[in-house]
């Protein structure tokens, strides 16, 4: 369906802003990607914060790498993609949380796995004879094109995730500042470090439907670590990482409506320009207080 | 009791009672199974062979009658959590969920530990942000705030300076005065505390030794414990230097 916008002449943006919103909504395909985009943004600004505080952004960042083999092979064999990235993701953090998240060369381990798991992929994209359109929605996400069913499918694994991390929430908090402190304390640090990358490999999987395998750091990363420099509160960490992150993602979906570039462009750069702006005046607001 | 990690045996043929309320140093060289000790009591760890009794039962995880505070050089400074919420953690941090009721009891809990260990004036920053001392101080804000009946601390004075260490020391002595608490401490200089100590526990070369810092601390006691001859040096201040017993450890007997 993102055809459509490419190739049309494309709706132009007016100064009347309630105008703007009344165009942006009118088509369907719009209001699906809102409502998908939405319910990602919220569960990859939740997990996020967790990685940032867990220092496993590396961790994240390999998980959707490694989706990607999964994506490419469920393609091959002629199912959805959601299924194979879903089936790799959860497979590999699982088998990373059981690493733990103290272990010395853990980020080694990753990286050999993402590097082999890549080279997976590319035979699989090579193997799939059919459209590129199906590499290219993976790789780089094509929120525009997303069916009514994936809505509903992303709004359920959505509340899965919220559910998950509010169940889990004051132990992973425990064991993501001081593991050692939690152990004594009687929380399962390494049952805790599994669920933490199989609840993140959930969210991984729907961040993907957005922004695609390569970029999915701006939804998940970028938000909570903008918010972590503004305030060291847990739940205003959490609160400011999930607005960010909706911000970012409406933005971008509204310019994306009235451009010809891809969506992800967009909430990629205005995630990146986000935080340059505030590493540029951190220390003017520093000394401000 | 014995005590073995990994199949090897860390000392054996200790046998120790702590007095409620007494305050004691776990001393020793360097892997010398004074944190394996600490294991114990915290049973994260079964004895190899004997019987270890805390508070007359065997020790469980997570037992809420022990305030604990591991070894650890400090925060990371990226660490983005304020003391404040740290020291909560020490209330309900294991429980799942979301805290939901007992916000205001959690919050003058938390308010209250950090005034009985001086941190009010940082324990809204950030934790990885704040100073040796003062990180060890929520540390053991953190360990108070569930009022617990034992304190177990694994060498919260190693990474301080010598003002600190007193200071730290000084507090540790008057809470636990004030609050009737048992203190079990792993030490590495037994100078700072000598001043507050009912007992010491020395563990080294494969043995655990109880008794008071004036009966243990002596050439010719720890010589005869250890059959190898050790010497306690005492310089012109009263601070006492043990000698000898590090290559103990280093070369255990087989």
């Amino acid at each position: 369906m993102h055809e459509v916008v490419l190739t049309a002449a494309g709706p132009t943006p007016s100064w009347n802003l309630i105008d703007d919103v009344a165009q942006l909504f009118h088509y369907q395909f719009m209001v699906h990607a809102f409502e998908a985009g939405t319910v990602v943004a919220i569960a990859a600004g939740a997990i996020g914060y967790f990685v940032v505080l867990r220092s496993s952004s590396f961790a994240a960042h390999a998980l959707s790498h490694i989706g990607f083999a999964g994506a490419a092979g469920a393609v091959v064999l002629g199912l959805s993609p959601v299924i194979g990235l879903l089936a790799f993701t959860v497979g590999a953090g699982t088998a990373i949380g059981a690493l733990g998240n103290r272990l010395r060369g853990r980020d080694v381990t990753i990286g050999i796995v993402l590097a082999w798991t890549l080279g997976l992929g590319v035979l699989f994209i090579s193997l799939y004879r059919g459209y590129a359109n199906e590499a290219y929605a993976i790789l780089f996400g094509l929120i525009l094109g997303i069916s009514q069913g994936e809505v509903l499918v992303t709004v359920i694994a959505g509340v899965i995730t919220i559910a998950a991390i509010i169940a889990v929430y004051r132990p992973l908090l425990f064991s993501s500042v001081d593991e050692e402190l939690a152990r004594a304390r009687g929380v399962p640090v390494t049952a805790l470090s599994i669920a933490f990358m199989a609840i993140l490999a959930v969210a991984v999987t729907e961040a993907v439907q957005v922004v695609g395998v390569l970029l999915i750091f701006a939804l998940i990363v970028t938000p909570a670590a903008i918010a972590v420099r503004f305030t060291s509160r847990p739940s205003s960490a959490l609160a400011a990482g999930i607005s960010l992150s909706l911000v970012f993602t409406w933005l971008g979906l509204s310019i994306g409506y009235f451009s010809p570039h891809p969506v992800s462009f967009f909430i990629t750069s205005i995630a990146f320009a986000t935080y340059l702006a505030v590493r540029l005046f951190e220390p003017l607001i520093a000394r401000l207080h | 009791m014995s005590a073995a990690y990994g199949g090897r045996s860390v000392w054996s043929g200790a046998t120790f009672e702590v007095p409620h309320g007494s305050f004691t140093a776990i001393l020793g060289p360097n892997g010398s199974g004074k944190t394996t000790l600490i294991r114990l009591i915290l049973g994260q760890l079964g004895p190899a062979a004997g019987r270890i009794e805390v508070f007359g039962r065997s020790p469980r995880r997570g037992d809420p009658t022990i305030g604990y505070v591991p070894q650890r050089a400090s925060f990371d400074p990226e660490l983005s959590i304020r003391g404040r919420d740290f020291v909560g953690l020490g209330i309900d941090g294991h429980r799942w969920g979301i805290r939901i009721r007992g916000l205001q009891a959690a919050a003058t809990a938390t308010q209250s530990a950090i005034e009985a260990v001086d941190g009010t004036a940082y324990a809204d920053r950030s934790l990885g942000r704040l100073s040796g001392g003062e990180q060890q101080r929520l540390l053991l804000a953190e360990a108070l705030v569930g009022e617990p009946r034992l304190l177990l601390m694994d060498e919260p004075l190693s990474y301080l300076d010598v003002r600190n260490q007193r200071a730290i020391v000084e507090l540790i002595a008057k809470i636990a005065r004030e609050r009737r608490l048992t203190v079990l401490l792993i030490a590495h200089d037994v100078n700072p505390l000598l001043p507050h100590l009912d007992h010491v526990l020395y563990v080294a070369a494969g043995k655990v030794v109880m008794g008071t810092p004036a009966d243990v601390i002596t050439t010719e006691r720890l010589t005869e414990i250890y059959s190898t001859p050790v010497e306690v040096i005492k310089d012109s201040r009263g601070r006492l230097f043990v000698v000898g017993l590090e290559e103990e450890t280093a070369h255990p007997h087989a």
